[in-house]
C-alpha cells in the first residue's frame, strides 16, 4: 500500500517508464499508456488483492486483471515490474526480438502477470466473465477487473459481453472504460459517437460509476466504492475520464499520440516534465 | 462385400452428447456453453444434469468463445457448442487470440458441418471450417466418422490438454465402429488392408469409402481404407506406410478440397513421398438446399463418386 504522495510519485515513475520504453523501442502506444498511468498505479499498488510472488495463470485466490485494450501494454508492464512480477530492468526490452514484453500482451512468452493475450480489441470483457464465472463456481470471493478503451466500445463483442454480464448477474466483475474521447482517426464523437456511455451500460444492467482517472485520490476512492458495489447482483462499470498523454503537455489530448513513439528530443522534453522519482528508472 | 456392418444409424452430434456426459462424470472441471442451440447441438442432457456447469450465452458466439477462454484460464475444461460455421468463420479472430495464441484449453465442438446439414442451405453448411482450424497454430482437429467414435472422441478431447476443434454432423449415419474402442488423438484407423490404392477418408465419408472398397473388390481392386479421424496432427506414419504399399492415394471429405484432408495429405506427401493423388470433396463451391443424401449425391460425395475417382486415379498410376 502506498500513501497518496507515494502513489502520485509512483505514477510519475510509471510515466517515465512508459516514455523510456516506447522511445527505446521506437514504436508503441504512448498516449493511452500515459493517460491510464494513475489508474494502473492505484489498481496494482493499492486495490488489487494479488501477490506477485505467487502468480499462477489460473488466478485462484487472487484478484485478476485483464487488459482488454492491449495496445497500452507498456503501462501494464511498468506496474507489473514495479509490483514485483519481473525485474524492472526487463522493461528496456519492450518490443525487441526475443523479449517477453511483446508489442501486445502475450502468454506464449510466459511473462508473469499476463494471463491472456490481447490486442485485437473487444475480447477482454468476455475473458473476464469466464474467469468471474469460474471464481463463483469455485467459491473464490476474489474479483475480476478489466480495462477498455472508449474506442474499443465500437466493437460488437463488447455489447455481447455487457449484455451477458448484466443478464447473468456477474457481480464479481469491475470493468473500467478509459473515456479519453480519442481514437486513431480522431475524436470518438467524430469517428463513431459513443453517446451516453453511462446510460448504455446502465441499460444493460450494470451499476455505473464515474471518476477522474488522472486524480489518484479519486481513483482510489472510486475503486473502493466499486468494490463495495460488487456482490449485489450487478457487474460494476466505472467510466473513467482521462486525458490522453496526461503528464506531458505536448502530448495531451492529441489523437496523433495514440500510437506514436517520441523521438529523442520529444523523449528528453517529456522526461523533463516527468521529474525523476525516489523509485528510480530501470 | 463390405467387411463392416451396422445395426442402426445414429448421428455423431448425439455421440458427442453422450460423450460429454461421460466426460462430465469423470472430470468435474468440464463445463459447457451453448449459443441458443442447446437441443440441436445435443447439450440438453448435460444442461439438465449439470445446471451449475452449463452456460447459456444466447446468440453471441464471439462472447461464447471469449468466456470459454476465461473459464479455461481459470482451470475449467469448457466445451462450446454451436453449428460449425458459427464455431469457426464467425469467430476466427476470437479463436485465434483468446484460444489458440493464448493457449487456452477450450474445446470447440462444432456439429452441423458439411452439406449434410441439408435443407437449411449454404449459410449453414460449413465447408471451410476444418481448413480454417487446421491453419491455426496449436489447434488439434478431429472429425469422427460415426456415433460410437464421437462418444469416444469427446472423452479423449476432454482428457487432452490443449485447444481442440471437434467437428460433428447432423444426419444419422451407419454406426459401425466398436463402442468400446478408445479414441487415440493423432492416430489414423486402418479399417481395411489393400495393396492397390489408399483411400483416406474422414467423417461421414468413411462409411461410403468402405462401401466403395467393397465395390472395387468386385472389380479385382484391393483398396486400403484409412479413417483419418484426427486431421491435425495428421498420422503421417500411418499414411506413409499405406502409400508405400499402394503407390497412390485418394482423399475423401465433406469439405472444400482447399484446406481440408486432401490438402493436409498432399502437403505431407509432396514433400516426403510423392505419389499420384486424387481428392474427393467440394471444389470451390458453396452448398445449397436439399435433402442430405440428395446433396451428397449431387456433389459426388458418395460411394459411386469414390469408386469413380479411385478408377481414374488407378488409370493414372499405371
Amino acid at each position: 500500500m502506498l500513501q497518496i504522495g507515494e502513489l502520485k510519485e509512483m505514477a510519475v515513475q510509471v510515466r517515465r517508464d512508459v516514455v523510456r520504453m516506447i522511445h527505446g523501442a521506437k514504436s508503441g502506444h504512448t498516449g493511452g499508456s500515459l493517460g491510464c498511468a494513475d489508474f494502473m498505479t492505484v489498481l496494482y499498488f493499492n486495490v488489487l488483492e494479488h501477490d506477485s510472488s505467487k502468480f499462477t495463470r489460473d488466478g485462484k485466490g487472487q484478484d485478476v486483471f485483464f487488459l482488454s485494450n492491449g495496445h497500452i501494454a507498456p503501462v501494464l508492464y511498468s506496474v507489473l515490474a514495479r509490483t514485483g512480477y519481473f525485474p524492472v530492468e526487463e522493461l528496456g526490452t519492450l518490443r525487441r526480438l526475443g523479449s517477453r514484453l511483446q508489442g501486445h500482451p502475450s502468454v506464449s512468452h510466459h511473462l508473469p502477470g499476463i494471463r491472456m493475450a490481447s490486442g485485437s480489441l473487444g475480447q477482454g470483457m468476455s475473458n473476464a466473465i469466464g474467469m468471474a464465472l469460474a471464481k463463483k463456481m469455485d467459491g473464490d470471493g476474489h474479483l475480476v477487473y478489466t480495462l477498455h478503451g472508449d474506442g474499443e466500445l465500437e466493437e460488437g463483442q463488447i455489447w455481447e459481453s455487457a449484455m451477458f454480464a448484466g443478464a447473468k448477474h456477474v457481480d464479481n466483475l469491475i470493468s473500467v472504460v478509459d473515456h479519453n474521447g480519442l481514437q486513431i482517426d480522431g475524436a470518438t464523437k467524430d469517428v463513431m459517437d459513443l453517446g451516453d456511455v453511462h446510460a448504455k451500460f446502465a441499460a444493460f444492467g450494470w451499476e455505473v460509476l464515474s471518476m477522474n482517472g488522472n486524480d489518484v485520490a479519486e481513483v482510489e476512492k472510486q475503486l473502493r466504492t466499486a468494490k463495495e458495489r460488487t456482490g449485489k447482483g450487478k457487474p460494476v462499470m466505472i467510466v473513467m475520464e482521462t486525458e490522453m498523454g496526461h503528464g506531458v503537455d505536448f502530448m495531451k489530448n492529441l489523437a496523433k499520440w495514440h500510437g506514436t513513439a517520441p523521438d529523442d528530443a520529444q523523449a528528453e522534453e517529456a522526461l523533463k516534465q516527468l521529474p525523476s522519482t525516489r523509485y528510480g528508472d530501470y | 462385400m463390405n467387411r463392416y456392418s451396422y445395426t442402426e444409424k445414429k448421428d455423431t452430434r448425439s455421440g458427442f452428447g453422450a460423450g460429454l456426459m461421460l466426460a462430465a462424470r469423470e472430470l468435474p472441471q468440464v463445463v459447457a456453453l451453448a449459443a441458443d442451440l442447446t437441443g440441436s447441438v445435443k447439450m440438453d442432457a448435460f444442461a439438465k444434469a449439470y445446471p451449475d456447469r452449463f452456460f447459456q450465452v444466447g446468440i453471441a458466439e464471439a462472447n461464447m468463445i471469449g468466456i470459454a477462454a476465461g473459464l479455461a484460464v481459470a482451470g475449467k475444461i469448457p466445451f462450446t457448442g454451436t453449428f460449425a460455421e458459427f464455431s469457426t468463420g464467425r469467430v476466427y479472430d476470437q479463436i485465434r487470440q483468446s484460444v489458440a495464441y493464448s493457449q487456452a484449453n477450450v474445446k470447440i465442438y462444432a456439429p452441423h458441418a458439411g452439406l449434410s446439414v441439408g435443407e437449411d442451405g449454404a449459410t449453414h453448411q460449413a465447408l471451410e471450417d476444418m481448413g480454417m482450424m487446421r491453419m491455426m497454430p496449436g489447434m488439434t482437429v478431429i472429425h469422427p466418422c460415426d456415433y460410437n467414435q464421437a462418444v469416444q472422441a469427446t472423452l479423449a478431447v476432454a482428457r487432452h490438454d490443449g485447444p481442440v476443434y471437434l467437428r460433428c454432423g447432423r444426419p444419422t449415419v451407419p454406426n459401425f465402429t466398436p463402442a468400446d474402442k478408445v479414441f487415440e488423438i493423432g492416430k489414423g484407423n486402418l479399417l481395411q488392408e489393400g495393396s492397390d490404392i489408399s483411400i483416406v477418408a474422414i467423417g461421414h465419408l468413411v462409411w461410403p469409402a468402405l462401401e466403395a472398397a467393397a465395390a472395387l473388390q468386385e472389380k479385382g481392386i484391393a483398396a486400403e481404407v484409412i479413417d483419418m479421424a484426427t486431421l491435425k496432427p495428421l498420422d503421417t506414419a500411418c499414411l506413409l506406410a499405406s502409400v508405400k504399399k499402394t503407390g497412390c492415394v485418394l482423399t475423401c471429405e465433406e469439405h472444400q478440397i482447399n484446406g481440408g484432408l486432401g490438402d493436409a495429405v498432399a502437403n505431407f506427401l509432396v514433400r516426403n513421398y510423392p505419389v499420384p493423388m486424387e481428392m474427393l470433396g467440394v471444389d470451390d463451391r458453396f452448398g445449397q438446399s436439399g435433402k442430405p443424401q440428395e446433396l451428397l449425391d449431387l456433389y459426388g460425395l458418395n460411394t459411386e463418386g469414390i469408386v469413380k475417382k479411385a478408377e481414374a486415379l488407378l488409370a493414372r498410376k499405371k
